[in-house]
């Protein structure tokens, strides 16, 4: 094969800032090869990341032998838009022949035989998987503490969580161990960490993306999205991740569409709906000096803003400390230890194996919401909660769309705080479920969500602007997201200590 | 005192798809344990069900079938529990809105009739199956059975004995192979019963507490362990004891049934709607495309048989036993009024003639032959139509009925497809009947004078004896003689 000239140092080091697009572009002109990037991101991955813990599988062999495949598309000239890019999957996704434990004891030995919707698309696109990242348990959790492997901490601030529970794809996309990252969101776990570390993430309607191959937490809230440091490399993540999967029922069938297409539309007579209950207690100072500059910022593109109004948001940490614990006390009843997984060693009978399995392979956190979920399903209670928060559900929802009649998107924060330290709130269960305050009604809603950089807070840790558009509105937020970067560089910003 | 049994039946069908209720996994019975199951069957991290489609229709054709609502929304729930053999933890289920409510089966108890309403009819997955033997004390998992296609049939309380619970039993049997969406077969498991027992005493209109009997996959023993179940609580209640709301097995081998759990020991399903799987939307549009490939029904078909091929009740219940039999029924009358060896005018009157004429043959000759030969109508190995030319051959005088059942057998031994078989049988086996009054004349002759005793028993007003000397003929004539000639020869030489 004729090698193109070998790649100098510089230009591996524009590779630790480039966008997808530019990545392309140094591949197809064979400035660098699939192969060199992704031993380029698997060093950092093994030296600047081990503090961090944010992967907790990598597989140099495997993810070489996928980046030399790439290097002959290229070659070839048949490649797509991430073609031999590296791309670090959450540990929640199923890749045929790679260690898929959720964060959990109970699949610490569990190899997965077949690909996710998410891995497969990826794999087709000619993606180079650069390793599985660390993440909460079960992805229950907002600080990523309640990992089997560990914490992952903020590139950032180590002492700080970088937020959950896909905090470890957040991590390794902030200090630059990949381009780009995937992770799941049930109640704010791709807008949550993104904010608390400065990089962009998108959760998508519900139904867009396919959750087959993606281990269910609660199945009805549960949706896989992008990480990325831009919106316009969001857009191409999501390009190879949406469409239609016969293999999970509560997919969308809809035409294929460019989430691409509408990034440079002006924002002029845009009008974004501002909840009076996201600027309201609880949100710190410096959160709502940042979002409030960002408003402004959308003004000055020629948005106008509409007070808007989501009366039933206070009730939507509940409803779903209620309906997401209910799905999962069942979706985690497979894990038992009769076919695969972790295993008790020694037992006395049936009932005792799956005691003293369960017991072992599961956490504190899991296991606090497995009860939590047997007791609102209960003969007796079941009416009481699971079924009354169901008609909360609905509530929280018909509240958004009667705010969209008002406005084209909403617009507040996406936390309360900026990133805490690990073990502050480790031991208060609450505190952390209020730390998904802002995120939460819009799984319940079904609603797409992002998050992008919008400053720095306290401590110089960074804080994020949740972006909240209509139903399949992916593209038009995404539109939103790359005017406010085309004036912004907050999403430019680097870690110290992973600039290099 | 005087006890009343109350009995309400739950009956599983296995419905008749290739692959299973929510994977692509092949359904086929006695495959290699775990051969046929696929990461959904296993349940695996991250697999999720897809609805079979082919189930769906199964269900609504049952519905519509026994007169059913159809519900436009129904909604799968999962069903918690642990065990080895139900690998998601859950089983998934219909539960709050089943896709088939009420409707109503015609059951036939000897010679009385007697309608039995249901509940509902809802679909689910089965679960695989444990092995505990074979194994050194530990126990074996076969999840090839797991993710099957049931519908789950649940009549009302309305039955009163354990006849009436097998003649129910039977009839949703014969209607499921009836509207093929289940192979009926028991021994495989494809259609098992579990039934609800309680007595009362006569008169009450109070049910009493009820006992279910788990897995009843015979007939026989859904009789047999009612009729145990019954006699057991009438005698706990006479020895003023309580009936324990429990669940039990029938143990065969020892014809009882014992305690499995009671409600103290009952799970809690914590059933809620299952979110990987929509509600169910059965269209109109769909339910009616369903109903309008509906075969005829069995209660139909034989209201019609009585109507238009003057068969009696007896003989139509007999005909409509399975599709097959009564489809055999159809193309032979046609074929026969086709045929129309009476040469009759009127064509009422020749499908009556014909029709019954085939009903008698099927349920006596051809429904004999196939008990012996213990085969389904379906492989008989002589066609409709050549029962059809046998019959015409029977009308026409050209064999008698005991040469017809030669000439069934011999195309029984070596089958041939064409209808002209019959005919070169008759000619080749020389059964072609004897009907010239000459040549019987001289056999008459030669019979009675070799029976002189029943001659004089004749005469000396011995009735009987004419039958023998009938049959002393038609012996005589290898069975080929026309047996009215032979009576009319007869009488007039004894008489002469």
């Amino acid at each position: 094969m004729a090698t193109a000239a070998a790649p100098g140092l510089p230009t591996l080091r524009q590779m630790l800032n480039a966008t997808l697009k530019e990545l392309a572009a140094q591949l197809a002109a064979r400035k660098v090869s699939s192969v060199e990037l992704a031993q380029y991101f698997l060093k950092r991955i093994e030296t600047l990341g081990s503090q961090l813990n944010a992967f907790i599988s990598v597989d140099p062999e495997r993810s070489l032998a996928q980046a030399r495949a790439a290097d002959a598309l290229i070659a070839a000239g048949s490649a797509q838009a991430l073609t031999g890019i590296p791309v670090a999957h959450k540990d929640i996704f199923c890749a045929r022949g790679w260690l898929t434990t959720c964060g959990s004891r109970m699949l610490s030995n569990f190899v997965s035989p077949y690909d996710a919707h998410v891995i497969e698309r990826y794999n087709q696109a000619g993606a180079v998987i650069v390793g599985k990242t660390n993440m909460d348990e079960f992805a229950m959790g907002s600080s990523n503490e309640t990992s089997y492997y560990g914490p992952v901490r903020n590139p950032w601030d180590t002492a700080a969580v970088p937020g959950g529970s896909s905090g470890g794809s957040a991590a390794a996309v902030a200090a630059r161990l990949a381009p780009v990252a995937t992770g799941t969101d049930t109640g704010g776990s791709i807008r949550q960490p993104a904010a608390l570390c400065g990089v962009s993430g998108l959760k998508p309607t519900y139904g867009v993306v396919s959750r087959y191959g993606m281990i269910a937490f609660a199945s009805s809230l549960d949706q896989a999205g992008p990480f990325a440091r831009t919106a316009e490399d969001l857009a191409l993540m999501l390009n190879v991740m949406a469409g239609f999967d016969a293999r999970d029922s509560t997919s969308l069938e809809r035409a294929p569409e460019d989430y691409s297409r509408a990034l440079t539309r002006p924002l002029k007579g845009l009008r974004v709906g501002l909840p009076a209950e996201f600027f309201a207690e609880g949100l710190a100072p410096d959160v709502a000096r940042a979002v409030e500059a960002a408003i402004a910022e959308f003004k000055k593109l020629g948005c106008e803003t509409v007070e808007v109004k989501l009366p039933n948001m206070r009730l939507s940490v509940p409803v779903y400390y209620v309906l997401a614990p209910a799905e999962a006390s069942s979706n985690l009843s497979r894990f038992d230890g009769v076919r695969y997984g972790h295993r008790a060693s020694e037992y006395t009978d049936l009932a005792d194996m799956y005691r003293k399995t369960r017991a072992e392979g599961f956490g504190a956190e899991v296991k606090r919401r497995i009860l939590i979920g047997t007791y609102v399903l209960s003969a007796g209670y079941y009416d009481a909660y699971y079924l009354k928060a169901q008609k909360l559900r609905r509530l929280i929802a018909q509240d958004f769309v009667e705010a969209f009649k008002k406005c084209d998107i909403i617009m507040g924060p996406t936390t309360p705080t900026a990133a805490f330290n690990l073990g502050e709130k480790a031991q208060d269960p609450v505190q952390m479920y209020l730390s998904d305050i802002y995120t939460i009604a819009v799984n319940l809603a079904g609603l797409p969500g992002m998050s992008i950089p919008a400053g720095f807070g306290a401590g110089n840790r960074p804080l994020g602007l949740q972006v909240i558009g209509n139903y399949f509105c992916e593209a038009q937020m995404l539109n939103v997201a790359h005017q406010f970067q085309q004036v912004t560089d907050w999403h430019l910003r680097t870690p110290p200590g992973f600039a290099q | 005192m005087e006890w009343e049994t109350v009995i309400g039946l739950e009956t599983h069908a296995q419905l008749s798809t290739r692959s299973k209720i929510f994977s692509g996994a092949s359904t086929a019975f006695g495959a290699a344990p775990n051969t046929q199951a696929c990461a959904v069957d296993l349940a695996l991290p991250g697999v999720l069900p897809v609805m079979n489609r082919g189930a769906v229709e199964r269900a609504l054709r049952f519905g519509l079938a026994v007169g059913a609502t159809i519900n436009a929304r129904s909604v799968f729930a999962r069903k918690n529990y642990f065990y080895p053999d139900l690998p998601k933890g859950y089983q998934i289920s219909q539960y709050e809105l089943p896709i088939v409510a009420g409707g109503s089966l015609r059951i036939v108890i000897g010679d009385r009739e007697k309608i039995v309403h249901l509940t509902r009819a809802h679909l689910e997955e089965d679960a695989g199956k444990s092995l505990h033997e074979d194994f050194h004390g530990m126990s074996g998992i076969d999840l090839n059975r797991a993710g099957t296609p049931l519908l789950e049939i649940v009549s009302e309380p309305e039955m009163r004995s354990a006849e009436e619970a097998v003649a129910y039993a039977k009839a949703l049997h014969a209607l499921v192979r009836w509207i093929d969406i289940c192979d009926g077969n028991m021994q495989e498991g494809s259609f098992r019963c579990d039934a609800n027992v309680s007595v009362r005493p006569l008169g009450s209109d109070k049910l009493g507490t009820r006992c279910e009997i788990k897995n009843l996959n015979s007939f026989r023993f859904l009789e047999r362990a009612i009729d145990f179940e019954v006699r057991r609580q009438i005698e706990v209640i006479e020895d003023g004891g309580h009936i324990v709301l429990e669940t039990r097995l029938y143990d065969p081998d020892r014809d009882e049934t014992r305690s499995m759990r009671s409600k103290e020991e009952a799970h809690d399903y914590r059933y809620f709607p299952d979110p990987d799987l929509p509600p169910l939307v059965v269209s109109e549009a769909w339910r009616e495309a369903v109903r309008a490939a509906l075969p005829e029904l069995p209660a139909a078909m034989c209201e019609r048989f009585i109507n238009d091929y003057g068969v009696s009740e007896y003989d139509a219940r007999l005909l409509i036993s399975s599709r097959d039999f009564a489809s055999y029924f159809e193309a032979a009358a046609q074929r026969l009024i086709e045929l129309n060896p009476a040469q009759l005018g009127n064509e009422e009157e020749a499908r009556r003639n014909y029709g019954l004429a085939i009903a008698k043959g099927m349920s006596g000759l051809l429904a004999a032959q196939l008990n012996r030969a213990e085969l389904d109508i379906a492989h008989a190995p002589v066609s409709a139509a050549q029962f059809a030319v046998l019959h015409a051959r029977m009308i026409q005088e050209v064999v008698t009925s005991k040469s017809a059942r030669e000439i069934l057998l011999a195309l029984w031994e070596s089958p041939q497809t064409d209808e002209s078989a019959i005919d070169a049988i008759i000619e080749a086996k020389g059964l072609k009947q004897v009907g010239d009054a000459d040549e019987l004349g001289g056999i008459v002759d030669g019979v009675l004078a070799a029976n002189a005793r029943q001659v004089a028993d004749y005469r000396s007003g011995k009735e009987k004896a004419f039958n023998s000397l009938v049959g002393q003929v038609m012996k005589a004539t290898g069975g080929k003689a026309n047996p009215k000639l032979v009576q009319e020869i007869l009488k007039r030489k004894l008489e002469g």
